[in-house]
């Protein structure tokens, strides 16, 4: 049962694609993988003012994830709370989770030649704090949310 | 063993204040410090270790051995580089005299030492880059209140209303200020933007003009004519705190909306709807007077009509408003200490002229450009030494080449920088300085509503063979005899002596990462501001005598800018979120968002010249051809062409900027001197380029 999922209030959301970075930072990792990206659509005119929104997009933390099922190593795990993350001793670097996820979410790392993926910073909550993203937006815009089991 | 260091960022010149979390020498977590900012903090902010950790940066002193900018460098001590300056500067000294040597850093906080230096050495030409930045908003701010543009803080948070005009709040990236932004919008506040484009901050607004490039003076004149004309003022406050209102009811009379209307290419009903609104949202409307406002030739005046329609909102020490940055005194409390205190103010007069022959400007750092033509000119007297400190002249002022020409009459040219800078690059010595993260800085006062003591600690000790400003310094200033300026051996020592007068210690930053002068926001009395006005009159000068002394009107009738001719664009620039401008273009995580820039170029516009999106352009002006990738959009102005500034740099040893992108200030040829008369800032959106489809496209497939 997957317990988390980050929230994005694109109002607040400026597009200065910090996130990106704090994540990257937090993590070490070099240029290459990216685990989240901020997008949005072209400018609209609405009411006269030309306007977008933005969207926030890790990993989607499947139900089902097919990025484990198809990892050789069983390297991709599923935890309890529902976080799908990479094991990094046990990973091969052979990338088959990204070819199995429908969004190619998970990364090559080209330092380790590991695959990397966003965990939701589970070392983190781990220790009682919040995800790199979430706790570094320059708005305050993301949040670590948790779903109600229902 | 992990620690954890209270600092201050540097990765550009907001200087958010930080917690960084280390591990053996290696920074592991950098976050906004909680106190302050909740943890936010930006894209650059945490891309702070991969400038650390970045080879593509000076690693030790460096000396040229090839011609001026040809790049052929040879690595050499400390003791040597150190020496080899200050013999320099001591020949400069004995034939020239010490005026003729110059130094220029970073404005803010920590300009004290480098100033220091320079007073010491006895020169009085110490600068910074400030008129390709703020000196119009700030000399207008003088004239109408006698304070400067820091003189007051925006509470935009309590702001009903904010109004923006070519200040691109959200992406030129102050995240405390930008998180009032927020706030003040999920308040239910009003955000009215104009620029001659949409952008990140536009998108979120409730009002948006995008006006006809060089016309922000004829909106706000327009504005200051519906808001008299509806009496919709603040009466009392004008009655009591300004002088010269009915010279300026007059002035604006023909200013109508309607004529703004046509002048700025928008709608008139919109105007009015706007004045409707701000009469409605009075006191608590703010209006950005501007940041970097160095654009147009009547930059100068439009600020100046931006902060009168701040005095007739009357919103100065409301809620909401415009508030006096309160200082140590206003707690009851004293200041640090500042090192030109122990450094003799120089006699000599200033070789930009500032203060003699341009009274208007105010002296302090004076105008950097204008050092340029006494070097060119040997007068009033030549300058043979330039030291910039952090400082990329070639980055941030018009025409590069123009600038070395000026530069080929000195005997010393130094660049003291974390980075290979572009003028680094053409100077004889490179002094590397330890990055923001390996260096302590000296103990700065920051004015506010609530006054606060800042430093920065150095989080590691430096992973190359670079030193920390304060060092360099005083190595050059025991090399010329002056250690007596500068006393202290340690930064510790240092900082203990700044504070003395404070009362307060080292030991009372530990908790918090800085000192508060007082608990609450310290506002005045609003019935009692006369004398806080440090005008002539002590009052807020609609009409300001200083400038009629000098020759100049209080009010510049409007002249409609020129279009451009057929085939050519005015082109504008501005910034992204990701980059702090020339600065961070080679920082591997940065570059890797944001590897080069782009040209925006109407759509229809583009369409008329066969451009697609993507396609490659050339930008020309003169000489120079730039080539950058298109993109088209329907939300620019069809006379203007925008840009990202800092990119198109070309220093080979930068090998992710190098060539990467197009550069808007080698575009402007011949702009090096075109300044606003009264304000001192150059008008950096006065050059028009050709645009035209490049040959550099892929026409055919030649290749297997
Ligand atoms: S850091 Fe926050 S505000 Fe910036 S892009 Fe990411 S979610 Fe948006
Ligand atoms: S990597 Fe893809 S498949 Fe795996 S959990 Fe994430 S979104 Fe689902
Ligand atoms: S939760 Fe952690 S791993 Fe996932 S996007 Fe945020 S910072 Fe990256
Ligand atoms: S705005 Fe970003 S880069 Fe600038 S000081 Fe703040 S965190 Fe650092």
């Amino acid at each position: 049962m997957n317990t988390y999922t980050l929230y994005l209030n694109s109002k607040r959301c400026i597009g200065c694609h910090g996130c990106v970075v704090h994540c990257k930072a937090n993590k070490g990792l070099p240029v290459g993988p990216i685990l989240c990206e901020i997008s949005h659509e072209r400018l609209k005119s609405v009411r006269g003012v030309p306007k977008t929104e933005f969207k926030f997009r890790s990993c989607y933390h499947c139900e089902d994830p097919f990025c484990v099922t198809i990892c050789p190593t069983g390297a991709m795990k599923k935890r309890e709370d529902g976080i799908v993350y990479v094991d990094a001793p046990k990973c091969i670097g052979c990338m088959a989770c990204a070819g199995a996820c429908p969004w190619g979410i998970p990364q090559h790392n080209p330092e380790t030649n590991k695959a990397v993926k966003c965990d939701y910073c589970m070392d983190r909550l781990d220790a009682g704090l919040q995800p790199a993203c979430v706790t570094k937006c320059t708005t305050h815009a993301l949040k670590l949310v948790a779903m109600k089991e229902i | 063993m992990k620690k954890s260091v209270w600092s201050m960022c540097g990765m550009c010149t907001v200087r958010c204040p930080i917690r960084v979390e280390v591990e053996g020498n290696t920074p592991t977590w950098i976050e906004g410090n909680q106190h302050i900012l909740k943890g936010a903090l930006c894209a650059k902010g945490s891309a702070g270790p991969a400038l650390v950790a970045d080879k593509e940066r000076p690693q030790q002193p460096l000396i040229r051995k090839g011609g001026r900018g040809a790049g052929r460098w040879e690595a050499v001590s400390w003791e040597f580089a150190l020496d080899y300056v200050a013999d320099k500067l001591t020949a400069i000294i004995d034939r020239h005299g010490p005026e003729a040597i110059m130094a220029s850093s970073r404005g803010g906080p920590f300009q004290d030492l480098v100033k220091a230096f320079t007073h010491a050495m006895g020169s009085p030409n110490y600068t910074n880059h400030d008129s390709a930045c703020g000196r119009n908003v700030h000399h207008a701010s003088i004239s109408l209140f006698g304070l400067g543009r820091k003189g007051f803080i925006y509470d935009i948070k309590n702001a009903k209303h904010l109004v923006l005009f070519g200040r691109n709040i959200l992406s030129s990236l102050r995240p405390a200020e930008v998180n009032q932004v927020m706030d003040m919008l999920d308040k239910g506040g009003r955000l009215t933007y104009v620029d001659v484009r949409q952008t990140l901050t536009g998108i979120k607004a409730t009002n948006f003009f995008q006006v006809r490039p060089g016309t922000d003076y004829a909106l706000a004149l327009a504005l200051i004519h519906e808001i008299i004309k509806a009496e919709g003022y603040d009466a009392d406050f004008v009655e009591r705190y300004t002088t010269g209102f009915d010279e300026l009811a007059y002035f604006v009379e023909n200013y109508s909306a309607e004529w703004a209307a046509k002048e700025c290419g928008i709608k008139a009903k919109d105007i009015h709807e706007l004045v409707g609104q701000l009469i409605a949202d009075r006191p608590k409307v703010v209006f950005h007077p501007g940041w970097m406002l160095s654009r147009y030739n009547d930059s100068f005046y439009a600020s100046r009509a931006l902060n009168c329609l701040n005095a007739l909102m009357g919103n100065i020490e409301v809620e909401g408003g415009l508030i006096f940055a309160k200082g140590a005194g206003d707690c009851g409390g004293k200041g640090p200490r500042s090192l030109t205190e122990l450094s003799p103010k120089p006699t000599a007069k200033r070789a930009d002229g500032v203060g003699e022959v341009y009274k208007q400007f105010e002296k302090g750092p004076g105008l950097f450009h204008l050092f340029y033509k006494a070097m060119a000119t040997s007068k009033p007297y030549p300058i043979k030494g330039i030291i910039c400190v952090r400082h990329d002249p070639f980055a941030c002022f018009p025409d590069p080449k123009a600038q070395k020409e000026a530069l080929d009459n000195c005997d010393l040219i130094v660049s003291i920088d974390t980075h290979y800078s572009e003028f680094g690059w053409y100077a004889d010595v490179i002094l590397p300085e330890s990055t923001y993260l390996e260096r302590d800085s000296m103990i700065a006062l920051q004015k506010g509503m609530k006054p606060r003591l800042v430093m920065r600690n150095k989080a590691i000790e430096a992973q190359a063979n670079t030193r920390d400003l304060y060092s360099i310094i005083k190595g050059l200033a025991t090399r010329l005899g002056l250690d007596e300026y500068f006393p202290h051996n340690t930064m510790q020592d240092l900082w203990a002596w700044q504070l003395e007068p404070t009362g307060f210690s080292l030991a009372d930053f530990e908790k918090k990462g800085f000192v508060e002068y007082a608990d609450k926001p310290v506002l005045y009395d609003r019935d009692k501001l006369d004398g806080k006005f440090k005008t002539p009159s002590g009052k807020i000068e609609i009409i300001s005598q200083k400038l009629g002394e000098w020759g100049f009107p209080s009010w510049k009738p409007y002249e409609s800018p020129p279009k451009p001719p057929k085939g050519q664009y005015r082109l504008v620039f501005g910034r992204s979120p990701i980059h702090a401008h020339s600065h961070t273009i080679n920082n591997p995580l940065l570059n890797e968002l944001m590897p080069q820039n782009t040209l925006w170029i109407n759509t229809r516009e583009g369409g008329k010249m066969g451009i697609a999106e993507g396609d490659l352009v050339d930008v020309i002006s003169g000489d120079v051809t730039s080539v950058v990738i298109a993109k088209l959009t329907d939300f620019i102005h069809p006379e203007a062409v925008y840009t990202v500034h800092g990119f198109g740099r070309q220093i080979p040893l930068q090998t992710r900027a190098y060539h990467a992108g197009m550069s808007d200030q080698k575009l402007m040829k011949g702009q090096l001197q075109n300044m606003d008369p009264v304000g001192g800032g150059l008008n950096l959106c006065e050059t028009f380029v050709a645009v035209r489809k490049s040959s550099k496209n892929h026409q055919r497939k030649r290749e297997l």
